[in-house]
């Protein structure tokens, strides 16, 4: 079974997940940073790979997309990098980035790579549902990686259905429609959006993303689904300190 | 051969909706609805009608005499450069507005380049009083700063783009996380053939009035609805996609694509995709774009804002894998002294965009009576400042 389903078995509240960009704030933290993040009490991870053009990205995770690649990341270069990862992290890991890289790559080689440095799961947000189904599914189940997708507050439900079915790892509960890091409005709408997703009868696990930005809106997302994903806050915290100490501190704000 | 989008959305290999699920429900909205509301009655007679009355179409069929002797063939000016607001571009935003209107759309988003699709839209939301947002990279709010005013003057807000080379591509992307950010009101006038389908569908089959046009026009003026060669310039491809329209079923009618090479193809500061680039997705379609081999886009250069973008349209894409139509480049300099060149012999001042397409007469080799479209996507006015400082006028 891989880490990810592992996990959602053994703990069912309040998992956190932590989104950071590789190769950022500098190009040799990739691995160093996911350990400080596993110490410091993250659940799970999602390693950025950085695009030139990230569409569904706000200024902070944009701006450290451009100084990784500006310092030369890449996939082979990141995946080089992940060879340590395994000695160093036990928790389930994810790479989240866009489209082209990975068809530049190869989704084959892609997977491959993945199950080399023990990555466990995607999150490619420009990559469609039908395509995905029609050339990509049979890849990702025979090298056992999951596969996940995105909602938002208007996905219908038919479509959270068919997610639910194409994906195996959890379904990424989009907080609003909007980029990254627009901190979370905990409207009535918002609240009703959360509500109707938890009641349905899905078969994968839910993790709620995108503007979360301290503990309140994490508690908040965890009332209703199984945990929250930490992506801008992090990242703004490594800009100003990168230190193991410094992201104990960060984490401290969520595990405490 | 289809040349045509299929009913998944895709031209031959490429095509399709490369898109975060935040956009889903706006752009599959426009799918499920945009065939039905362009073909009904009530539209198309508004459509026509803004074309005739307010646009000023049709847009002369002009035989270049002077340009024609010099070449040896029989050269025909498509003067989309006579419509309202100088460009073709204003062709897809009449459409666009008519259809976000019938959608219950009550704010518009733009990207611009060189700003005829900025004032193009600004104009349309003037003319239905609609709230209107225009990106522009912000390198391209300095070099075209007449258009940035007519913007502002037309009640559009203008938002620089300061991401990455801050030009057309950057652009782009800010008006597409505008609307990851507004799912609900908001409009999103792509100015191009490119972007997720249905778009690029769409914005041809507004454009492809200049092929429709163009057709009636030879027949009256040469009595063949014929030509041997039909030539545009290609940014992202939208005047080029509207004058090919109908004629990419007649295999007998060569199409050639200009590219802008910028300084040269192997100069590292060029914009020409096909010879550039390789398959891959931007702004939503799978499409050629350069690219570097890790799949970073990388930034195009040409002396000429509109041209200046990485990628080409799905549907250019194919026909130039199909080898339906030809795709060639031509640099600043050519381009320029093709400028001059037309504004000296037919009194005609083009965009440097459309210069582009002029320069690449003079690498033809015509046999004497030929008949040549070459279609005058628009009028050089914006480009004074580029022209005065090369030609030191």
């Amino acid at each position: 079974m891989n880490r990810i389903n592992q996990l959602f078995q053994e703990k069912k509240n309040n998992i956190l997940s932590i989104y950071y960009t590789a190769g950022f704030p500098e190009l040799s933290d990739t691995v160093r940073i996911a350990k400080a993040l596993e110490l410091a009490g993250a659940d799970m991870l999602e390693i950025g790979f950085p695009y030139s053009d990230p569409v569904a990205d706000g200024p902070v995770i944009q701006a450290s997309s451009k100084k990784s690649l500006d310092a030369g990341m890449d996939l082979k270069l990141l995946f080089e990098q992940l060879k340590t990862l395994r000695q160093e992290v036990s928790i389930p890991v994810l790479l989240m980035g866009y489209v082209n890289p990975l068809l530049q790559y190869g989704v084959e080689n892609f997977c491959k790579s993945c199950v080399e440095v023990g990555v466990d799961g995607l999150i490619v947000p420009d990559l469609p549902m039908v395509e995905y189904e029609e050339f990509y599914q049979n890849i990702f189940e025979q090298y056992g990686i999951s596969n996940v997708f995105l909602v938002t507050p208007q996905t219908t439900v038919e479509r959270i259905h068919k997610i639910d079915s194409l994906t195996n790892g959890f379904i990424y509960m989009v907080s609003s429609s909007a980029t990254t890091g627009k901190n979370l409005q905990l409207s009535q709408n918002t609240e009703d959006y959360f509500s109707r997703i938890a009641a349905l009868p899905l078969k994968n696990p839910k993790m709620i993303g995108f503007g979360i930005n301290g503990k309140a809106a994490f508690d908040k997302a965890c009332q209703y689904a199984n945990g929250a994903i930490i992506g801008t806050a992090f990242v703004s915290s490594l800009e100003k300190d990168s230190s193991s100490t410094g992201i104990a501190e960060f984490m401290k704000a969520f595990t405490a | 051969m289809n040349y045509f989008v299929n009913d998944k959305g895709y031209y031959g290999d490429f095509g399709g909706a490369y898109i975060p699920e935040m956009l889903y429900p706006n752009v599959e909205e426009l799918r499920q609805n945009y065939l039905a509301k362009i073909n009904e009655p009530d539209f198309q007679k508004e459509f026509h009608q803004l074309l005739k009355d307010y646009v000023g179409r049709p847009s002369p069929l002009y035989l270049a005499k002077r340009l024609s002797k010099k070449y040896g063939a029989n050269i025909f000016l498509k003067r989309e450069d006579l419509n309202h607001t100088g460009a073709h571009k204003i062709n897809n935003t009449i459409g666009q507005i008519l259809l976000a209107e019938r959608l219950g759309k009550t704010r518009i988003i733009a990207e611009t380049g060189a700003g005829q699709h900025g004032v193009a839209t600004a104009t349309v939301c003037a003319l239905r009083g609609l709230e209107c947002v225009v990106y522009m990279g912000e390198i391209d709010i300095e070099r075209q700063a007449p258009n940035v005013a007519r913007m502002k003057m037309l009640g559009a807000k203008v938002v620089p783009a300061t991401s990455g080379s801050k030009t057309l591509k950057d652009a782009t992307n800010e008006a597409m996380r505008d609307w990851v950010n507004n799912p609900v009101d908001t409009h999103y006038i792509i100015g191009s053939v490119v972007g997720p389908h249905p778009y690029p569908d769409m914005v041809s089959v507004f454009q492809s009035v200049i092929s429709e046009e163009t057709k009636k026009q030879l027949l009256e003026q040469t009595g063949s609805d014929q030509p041997d060669y039909v030539l545009a310039c290609v940014g992202g491809g939208s005047n080029a996609m509207g004058m090919f329209y109908h004629f990419i079923n007649d295999e007998g009618v060569q199409l050639i694509a200009v590219e802008a090479a910028g300084k040269g193809v192997g100069s590292g500061h060029s914009a020409a995709t096909t010879a550039l680039g390789k398959e891959g997705v931007l702004h939503g379609s799978r499409s050629i774009l350069m690219q570097t081999t890790d799949g970073q886009v990388v930034e195009p250069f040409s002396i000429s804002a509109g041209l200046d973008y990485p990628g080409i349209g799905p549907q250019h894409a194919h026909l130039f894998k199909t080898l339906r139509a030809k795709y060639v480049s031509i640099t600043d300099e050519e381009s320029l002294d093709a400028g001059l060149l037309c504004t000296q012999m037919e009194g005609i001042i083009p965009a440097i965009e459309s210069a582009h397409a002029l320069a690449y007469l003079e690498k033809m080799d015509f046999k004497g009576n030929e008949n040549v479209v070459v279609c005058l996507s628009g009028r050089g006015d914006k480009d004074m400042d580029t022209y005065m400082k090369y030609f030191g006028l």
